[in-house]
């Protein structure tokens, strides 16, 4: 195979150029369309983007403007932004979730004048939010269905902006265009959800992004014969650096999904070598084996439990090239060819060569489970601040614990209160606007404040706690890290989302969402009748069964000197599922910690004051935008604790 | 939006007259004429065993009346038979589903363009290129009312492993496949949830909109019928006793006493 040259160029739109001379006819994006895949080559892309690019300067973009993408993946955004970059102007990808009204923020902040969207359903919002937006002038949209009665002037399709471009010389006006971008100008602009108060707008520049990306490639020898599958949103940074940013620099491959619910199957179609994960995605996808696996025949789940003990014992040794007894070998190589193999195959990982997985911490279990199946799935550990890389377990040497060492160009260092410090090439240039935060997150003498609480241990590599501000104390003094319960909480898969409280009180409580798909699977081969979430919920046998899992967490933990005490008291199943669109997830799926705790306030205390059933009443926001209230007359129970650092009670 | 639609409604396309239909000493439909235009959804709607089914069963000719005339795209009949119902252009879908459980989505839509495949059954057995480059034209028509559907997840999943609400849009989708000049839903709604009575709603406008196709649907969710429709027809004990715009019917003292009672 021949080795085409890494390349070299400095801002996002010479990369493109620079990829359309030497690699023209090699696929850059894929779609699905029609059940079929379609590839647009390296020169298709370029050829467009001019064309875009010249259409968006027709509609009055300028260096230095803002244009929001909001929408899936899809080859026409992605587009859109490499258009916009190319102008000097800045993208700010939006999640394509979020209700019309929290747009608004953004749009009015960073004074957006055109928005590119996916659909109809986008440009319903884009025109709600339009008199409070006074900057917003055109509105470009991809997929024309149900647009054909709209009679709007300040609406065009993506088509009809390529062809406002063709009045100028696209070509002499697009290479002008691109030698003015400097690789030090803002290439984009990521509005972080944040767990606390108002999104923040954080500029990121050209030689930021790239710099980080080629760190990446370099350390993981990624090639151009990569294949990426994009399917989280391009408003996070994790996707954008994943499948835009590193597009650009390695010049990799990139298919967009033909639907959020056709991921598995396109994943199975492509194929990916490079796969990019959320926890939250790895534990869905583990769910689901585990209760195909509980519905299989006696044989199939003998043999699975079978192959999942070799593969605990042995598996993560195996992928990291450690010496394995030959027996052992054997039986792996026997797992592998009747269930790792099949199994990698059913969830699209059969080649993935490097699986990344951030955004939040990952329980060791579901690490563990990935990487010995044969799946080289490796942490890392960023922020939207310090373009994604900062630190990756490095391949033959990961520890399920840490995040790994310092990626090349990257320095760390841990204060004294515990909180992690850095310098990177990657930081971010400023909060947009808001030079008080910028200041605030940095030291005096140049370090970036992560707000994580951590250390590097004997090896050099990162561990991280939890965030800084929510490590606490219990009221005897004794070390309190909500995440941590919460993660090993969530390990189980009847277990949704979990929110621990017991910051200065003398035991620890927590709300629980219970897993509808995996609970609900269990009450059928029950025969457990139930109406929806709530019904569900409530039910006696789901507490019983979520009781369980909470006393195993406290057998644990009370194997843990130092968190011995954290072990949770009391329980109690929320009547409805956590969500962003009520404010308590962030978009990232991120709980808010602090509003939750404000909204469920009679909840809390009545954990903490021992009730045995309390009252609530709440509002709810539905998907389009109504709301309405839910109440429910909750249950709490109670959960024996296990005696410190006694061995559990086997089991008569 | 429905002012827009109202502009789009065109000529009378299906005319009723007089139809009158017993099964033996039964009276299922007595003497009732209505018509359907161009582009527009038509409600026919009633309580149970008012006679709804019947008359759907009538205008594509599973059932032929003792009395009265049908009148279609000018032609004008005294009794249809499914067939030629099909020929001309009338599809509808089934209350109880009538999908082939064991088959594909993909292959159960590929169904609905029975009619439309040409090429004959040893050029496509041997798939000559003929009969492949028309298979080729069908599937591209069929791929595109699946991204319409948004059932794309489901293409090669078997039509029994689908949840109800899907299967009924499969159902819709196989109608579709005919390109009909008039779609004939029976109860599309029936035993849905509220989301997916919503989405269903959202599709039948859809389908209205973008293919102008017309739309007769009979239904007893009386506030569906009353949010979608252009214009509705209420029959009891197969008699009609209102016709008109859903806001006429909604205030008719007939047809108020039918649904809610009267003190006798």
């Amino acid at each position: 195979m021949q080795r085409l040259p890494m390349t070299r160029s400095e801002t996002f739109a010479a990369l493109l150029v620079e990829h359309a001379r030497v690699r023209g006819d090699r696929p850059a994006l894929r779609e699905k369309h029609l059940g079929i895949w379609q590839a647009l080559t390296w020169q298709q892309v370029y050829a467009r983007v001019q064309k875009l690019a010249c259409g968006l300067a027709a509609l009055g973009i300028k260096q230095g403007d803002h244009v929001a993408v909001i929408g899936e993946n899809r080859p026409q955004l992605y587009m859109s932004m490499m258009a916009t970059q190319a102008l000097g102007a800045v993208p700010i990808p939006l999640y394509q979730d979020a209700v019309a009204q929290e747009m608004v923020y953004v749009l009015q902040d960073a004074a957006v004048s055109v928005a590119v969207v996916e659909d109809q359903e986008q440009v319903d919002k884009m025109l709600e939010v339009r008199d409070q937006c006074p900057a917003l002038r055109s509105i470009v949209y991809d997929d024309p269905r149900g647009l054909r009665h709209y009679v709007d002037s300040a609406l065009l399709s993506c088509d009809e902006l390529a062809t406002l471009g063709q009045q100028q010389d696209a070509q002499a006006f697009f290479t002008q265009s691109v030698a003015g971008v400097q690789p030090h100008d803002p290439a984009a602009m990521f509005y972080t959800s944040g767990t606390t108060g108002k999104p923040k707008g954080v500029v990121l520049t050209h030689h930021a992004l790239i710099d980080r990306a080629r760190a990446v490639e370099a350390m993981e020898g990624l090639t151009d014969h990569e294949e990426v599958v994009a399917y989280l949103p391009v408003a996070w940074i994790g996707q954008n650096m994943f499948s835009y940013t590193q597009l650009l620099v390695t010049g990799f491959t990139v298919n967009h999904p033909e639907s959020p619910e056709t991921v598995t199957i396109d994943m199975r179609d492509i194929g990916p070598t490079y796969y990019f994960a959320p926890p939250r995605v790895l534990e869905g996808l583990l769910t689901q084996v585990t209760i195909r696996m509980e519905d299989a025949g006696w044989v199939k789940r003998n043999m699975y439990e079978w192959a999942m003990k070799v593969a605990r014992r042995v598996g993560a040794q195996v992928l990291d090239h450690k010496s394995v007894p030959v027996i052992e070998r054997l039986r792996y190589a026997l797992g592998n060819a009747l269930i790792f193999a099949p199994l990698r195959n059913v969830l699209g990982m059969s080649r993935v060569r490097i699986a990344y997985t951030a955004g939040e911490a990952i329980g060791p279990d579901l690490f563990v489970f990935y990487r010995s199946i044969g799946i080289n799935l490796k942490q890392l550990y960023g922020s939207t601040e310090t373009a994604v890389f900062v630190c990756v377990q490095p391949d033959g040497n990961v520890k399920p614990d840490t995040v790994g060492p310092p990626v090349a160009g990257v320095e760390v260092r841990v204060t004294a209160d515990g909180e992690i410090l850095l310098k990177s090439p990657g930081l971010f240039k400023e909060y947009y606007r808001n030079p008080e935060a910028t200041q605030e997150t940095m030291t005096s003498d140049g370090w970036f404040r992560t707000g994580d609480a951590g250390y590097l241990d004997e090896d050099g590599h990162l561990k991280i706690i939890d965030r800084a501000k929510d490590v606490g104390k219990l009221a005897d003094g004794s070390l309190f890290a909500p995440k941590y319960l919460e993660n090993k909480l969530k390990f189980f898969s009847h277990i949704k989302e979990v929110v621990a409280f017991g910051a200065g009180q003398s035991e620890v409580c927590a709300f629980i969402n219970i897993d509808l798909e995996a609970v609900g699977n269990w009450a059928e081969r029950r025969g457990l009748a139930y109406a929806g979430y709530a019904d569900l919920a409530a039910r006696d046998e789901v507490y019983a069964l979520i009781a369980d899992c909470v006393e195993q967490v406290n057998r644990d933990l009370s194997q843990d000197q130092r968190l011995s005490k954290s072990q949770i008291s009391r329980f109690l199943i929320l009547h409805k599922e956590l969500d962003p669109d009520d404010d308590e997830l962030t978009r990232t799926r991120k709980v808010r910690r602090g509003f939750v705790a404000q909204k469920y306030a009679v909840l809390v205390e009545a954990l903490f004051a021992g009730r045995e059933r309390q009252y609530i009443d709440t509002e709810v926001k539905f998907e389009d935008g109504r709301t309405g209230r839910i109440s429910a007359d909750l249950k709490i129970r109670s959960v024996r604790l296990a005696a410190p650092n006694v061995a559990p009670v086997a089991s008569s | 939006m429905t002012t827009q639609l109202r502009e789009r409604i065109g000529a009378i396309v299906l005319e009723m007259q007089n139809i009158s239909l017993a099964f033996g000493g039964v009276k299922a439909l007595t003497d009732i004429s209505f018509d359907v235009r161009e582009h527009e959804i038509r409600a026919i709607i009633g309580p149970n065993g008012a006679g709804k089914s019947s008359m759907l069963n009538v205008i594509n000719g599973v059932y032929t009346p003792q009395q009265g005339s049908i009148t279609f795209a000018g032609e004008q009949f005294n009794k249809m038979n499914p067939r030629r119902a099909a020929e001309m252009g009338v599809a509808r879908t089934f209350q109880n589903l009538a999908l082939f459980k064991g088959m594909s989505v993909l292959d159960n839509i590929m169904t609905g363009r029975n009619l439309r495949m040409t090429s004959g059954i040893f050029a496509q057995a041997f798939r000559l290129g003929s009969a492949e480059r028309e298979e080729i034209r069908h599937r591209e028509f069929v791929e595109n009312l699946i991204d319409f559907l948004e059932i794309q997840a489901y293409r090669k999943t078997p039509v029994g492993r689908l949840p109800y609400g899907l299967q009924k849009r499969v159902d819709l989708g196989r109608a579709l496949a005919m390109e009909p000049r008039l779609l004939l839903l029976d109860e599309p709604m029936a035993g849905m949830n509220i989301e997916e009575k919503q989405d269903m709603s959202r599709f039948i406008l859809d389908v209205n909109d973008e293919f102008g196709t017309t739309i007769v649907l009979i239904e007893h969710d009386m506030g569906v019928v009353m949010d979608i429709s252009d214009r509705v027809v209420v029959l009891d004990y197969g008699r009609k006793i209102g016709d008109g715009t859903p806001e006429q019917v909604r205030q008719n003292e007939a047809v108020i006493s039918a649904y809610l009672g009267v003190a006798h």
